[in-house]
């Protein structure tokens, strides 16, 4: 136990002083976000049970903060992917992706998610970026719960540098205007 | 209750035109009939007295693009609980007359199995209470079981022809 590597983590940049601490609003709000991100888990296939894996006690995805999985678009931070699409399912994941507020991110766990995977068929939707923006791939097939945890450690790197208010930028607005999504 | 006592009586009961091909596959009858016929002998194997056909497990759709006489077929599997013993029925139709009655009356678990027919090969069934898509897309204007098209998505564009040995 006591040759345990223990990780500090730094407080963001600031000036500190005696009883106060000055730093960007956008780095404070960054760090909250990220270590908060309550996820939408849209599980539909095996990568489902390895995202359940990760959920459970070894693997344990509320040691990043997702504590609470909440199957409310409406009150997610991350749409987390993670199954097979079909193409009858496109406009459902769209309708639920849209029912979520900003900020919001994507990630799209396993082969089929990300591109269709091993079903190259006329019922499967080929990669989950072709109705939907996605920060984040995870490849694998099914990943290890590992692995979806490093995608999701990567989402929450994004979420801490992003500009604080993504959502009005010309390049964001662009991106959703790509998909179709006002 | 052998299977040849159950061809016999059938032959007896419908008649050769109506009851041909009939084949022993590992131990399981399969028989050929009409689609005149499917009806009323599903009927009659219900009620039958020793035979009890009551179970329906499977029906499926088939298609054998080679054979333009009978294109288009629904095989149905039966079960007698009772006896343990199974029955093969299969049905063929031409693609310009690809109607076929339904079962429905009789099975209702028919339903989905005959939607699931139609929506991966088109074959029709007269009476069916809802004959629509099941499983696909409702806007889909194609049947994918019919074995007549590339096997893989055409709208694909990132797939590299060299990694694939193409």
């Amino acid at each position: 136990m006591s040759d345990r590597i223990i990780k500090t983590v730094d407080a963001p940049e600031g000036i500190e002083g005696q009883g106060f601490f000055a730093g960007k609003l956008d780095d404070l709000v960054g760090l909250a976000r990220a270590n908060s991100l309550w996820p939408l888990p849209f599980a539909t296939s095996c990568c489902g049970i390895e995202f359940m894996a990760t959920m459970a006690s070894h693997y344990d995805i509320s040691r990043f903060g997702s504590e609470r999985m909440s199957f409310s678009a409406r009150q997610a931070d991350i749409l987390m992917v993670m199954g097979t699409i079909s193409k009858k399912m496109g406009p459902i994941l769209k309708q639920v992706y849209l029912q979520m507020a900003e900020p919001r991110w994507v990630l799209s766990v396993g082969a089929c998610a990300c591109s269709g995977g091993i079903f190259d068929t006329y019922s499967v939707l080929q990669g989950i970026d072709r109705i939907i923006p996605v920060d984040v791939y995870v490849p694998g097939c099914p990943p290890r719960p590992e692995q979806i945890l490093d995608g999701f450690m990567q989402i929450q790197e994004i979420a801490k540098s992003e500009q604080r208010r993504r959502r009005e930028s010309p390049e964001y607005k662009a991106l959703l205007a790509s998909y179709g999504i006002e | 209750m052998t299977n040849e006592q159950i061809a016999q009586d059938l032959v007896a009961q419908f008649g050769e035109d109506n009851i041909f091909g009939i084949v022993e596959n590992y131990g399981l009858l399969n028989v050929t009939t009409t689609t005149d016929t499917i009806v009323p002998l599903m009927h009659y194997l219900y009620q039958h007295p020793t035979f009890k056909f009551q179970f329906l497990t499977d029906l499926g759709g088939i298609h054998f693009p080679d054979v333009p006489s009978h294109e288009f077929g629904v095989i149905y599997h039966l079960h007698s609980l009772e006896n343990n013993v199974r029955l093969i029925i299969k049905l063929y139709v031409t693609r310009e007359n690809i109607v076929v009655p339904t079962i429905t009356g009789l099975y209702a678990c028919a339903n989905w199995m005959e939607r699931e027919a139609f929506d991966f090969f088109g074959i029709m069934f007269l009476g069916h209470p809802k004959m629509e898509r099941v499983l696909n897309d409702e806007e889909m204007d194609y049947h994918p079981m019919r074995k007549e098209y590339p096997l893989e998505d055409a709208t694909r564009q990132d797939k590299i022809d060299a990694l694939f040995g193409r």
